[in-house]
């Protein structure tokens, strides 16, 4: 399957990049490995790709202060065998292994993952369960969007169309534990379900999903029934019967509405049992 | 609009100008002959075009040619050296790792990407680096043998 015609530009800085997408129907391209697929089955068919894939920029991880920064094009792999992140954020390590195999974890990248917002994307619901906040910067300048306030819908973001994700800020909570658990697609290994929990030093608890509905979302009331509490068999159950409830359930040929919900509280439970 | 691009496959330095649109998978098998490549699914799955870029393996028909522009490629052709098989290519065959070997350029680069990162791997480890390789054929047990065979011996 080839992809219709496009052109083509590799930039060599954020800058350049900006420019080139302000100039109308292009598209970033970072790893490829969400947009090239749909190109090939032309589902997607951008006239120009501004390729931000090589940007030393935007790779890498560094620790700054009290939180960790991941570049916005750093690979999950990159992710998942960084140093920092397996000793300071787990939770990155666990989501990021888990994402589909190591081919694609060798190409596909966070700001990709986080752009493209895909119902079932890994990333999203550990970056809502971490308190992350992603740096973008567009023709007007920088700016720092909450991870809780990033996911709008169904592959839809608060990015503006001339905006590029730089960075994933992710906080260092002291005393923090956090756990990722996922009901893997046999085949392509996206989340049926997946549920990031984060437990804070002072009790509260995050709690996230992805592949449940159209987005990746914070369940407060599940957040609630545990939160300062001591998790134990008792508070696990009060959590999971409160979780997704009154949420707009997916339903496809794999999972049903009823299924998934069933699975939802099922790896709920897991999640807050690993970091109890 | 075509693009120049500066490839370095198994060692050798090739330019040649590409349409953007031009797959890797189709630029190493089409452009360059190198049909050791295989495409199976061609939509990401399974595995088959398995090539190293920058030494990490990727799934070459999810790639633009004009993304390797600059690299180093890696494919099953530049693995043996002076015409000795490499000891994933000798284990394939001592553990019979393959029965048609569509899917064994594939795995070959893969596992080779597992061996460098992680030279003695469990059972488990091999396993986990195959998830994105599928095989129709073997069942994957004798895969994994042939895997373990050339890690005693690297
Ligand atoms: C076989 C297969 C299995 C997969 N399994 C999983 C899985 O289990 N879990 C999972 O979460 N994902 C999975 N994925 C998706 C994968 O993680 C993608 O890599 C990721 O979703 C997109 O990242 P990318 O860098 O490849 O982005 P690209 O495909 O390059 O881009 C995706 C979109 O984001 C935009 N974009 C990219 N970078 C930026 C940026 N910095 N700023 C603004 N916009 C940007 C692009 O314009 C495009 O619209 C799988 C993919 C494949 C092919
Ligand atoms: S042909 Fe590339 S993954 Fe199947
Ligand atoms: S040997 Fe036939 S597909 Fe693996």
């Amino acid at each position: 399957m080839i992809p219709s015609s496009f052109s083509y530009q590799k930039v060599n800085s954020v800058a350049e990049a900006i420019k080139a997408l302000s100039s109308g129907e292009a598209k970033i391209l970072a790893g490829g490995h969400s947009l090239i697929p749909t190109m090939k089955l032309r589902l997607n068919s951008p006239s120009k790709l501004v390729d931000i894939g090589a940007l030393a920029e935007l790779r890498g991880i560094k620790e700054s202060g009290a939180e960790i920064i991941i570049g916005a094009a750093t690979t999950h792999q990159e992710i998942a065998t960084n140093k920092i992140i397996q000793s300071k954020l787990p939770l990155f390590a666990q989501g990021g292994n888990s994402i589909g195999d190591v081919q694609v974890r060798n190409k596909g990248t966070i700001g990709g993952s986080l752009a493209h917002a895909d119902p079932a994307a890994d990333w999203a619901a550990i970056v809502l369960a971490s308190d992350a906040t992603i740096e973008v910067q567009g023709g007007k300048g920088t700016r720092k969007i909450k991870a809780t306030g990033f996911f709008n819908g169904m592959f839809s973001t608060a990015l503006q169309d001339d905006e590029i994700i730089t960075a994933v800020h992710v906080p260092l909570a002291v005393g923090s534990k956090g756990s990722y658990a996922k009901f893997p697609q046999p085949a392509s290994r996206f989340a049926i379900v997946g549920c990031a929990v984060m437990k804070m030093a002072d009790g509260k608890v995050n709690i996230a999903f992805t592949g449940i509905s159209n987005c990746a979302f914070r369940d407060q009331a599940a957040e609630k029934a545990i939160s300062g509490k001591k998790i134990d068999a008792s508070t696990i159950e009060s959590a999971s019967k409160a979780a997704v409830e009154g949420v707009n359930i997916l339903s496809d040929h794999y999972a049903s509405e009823k299924y998934r919900k069933h699975l939802a509280k099922v790896y709920l439970k897991r999640a807050l049992l690993a970091v109890s | 609009m075509h693009v120049k691009i500066k490839v370095k496959v198994n060692g050798m330095e090739h330019v040649h100008e590409v349409e953007p649109r031009l797959l890797l998978s189709h630029f190493l098998r089409d452009t360059l002959r190198l049909t050791g490549t295989h495409i199976g699914c061609d939509t990401s799955g399974c595995g088959a075009c398995t090539v190293h870029v920058n030494g990490k393996a990727v799934k070459s028909c999810t790639l633009l040619a004009v993304q390797a522009d600059g690299c180093e490629v890696l494919t099953i052709e530049g693995l043996s050296t002076n015409g000795t098989l490499h000891p994933l290519q000798e284990g394939f065959h001592q553990e019979h790792g393959l029965q048609c070997g569509y899917c064994t350029p594939g795995m070959i680069m893969t596992a080779a990407d597992l061996l460098k990162n992680s030279p003695k791997p469990t059972e488990e480890e091999i396993r986990h680096a195959l998830e994105g390789n599928i095989c129709r054929c073997t069942g994957y047990h004798n895969i994994v043998k042939s895997i373990q065979y050339a890690a005693e011996r690297m």
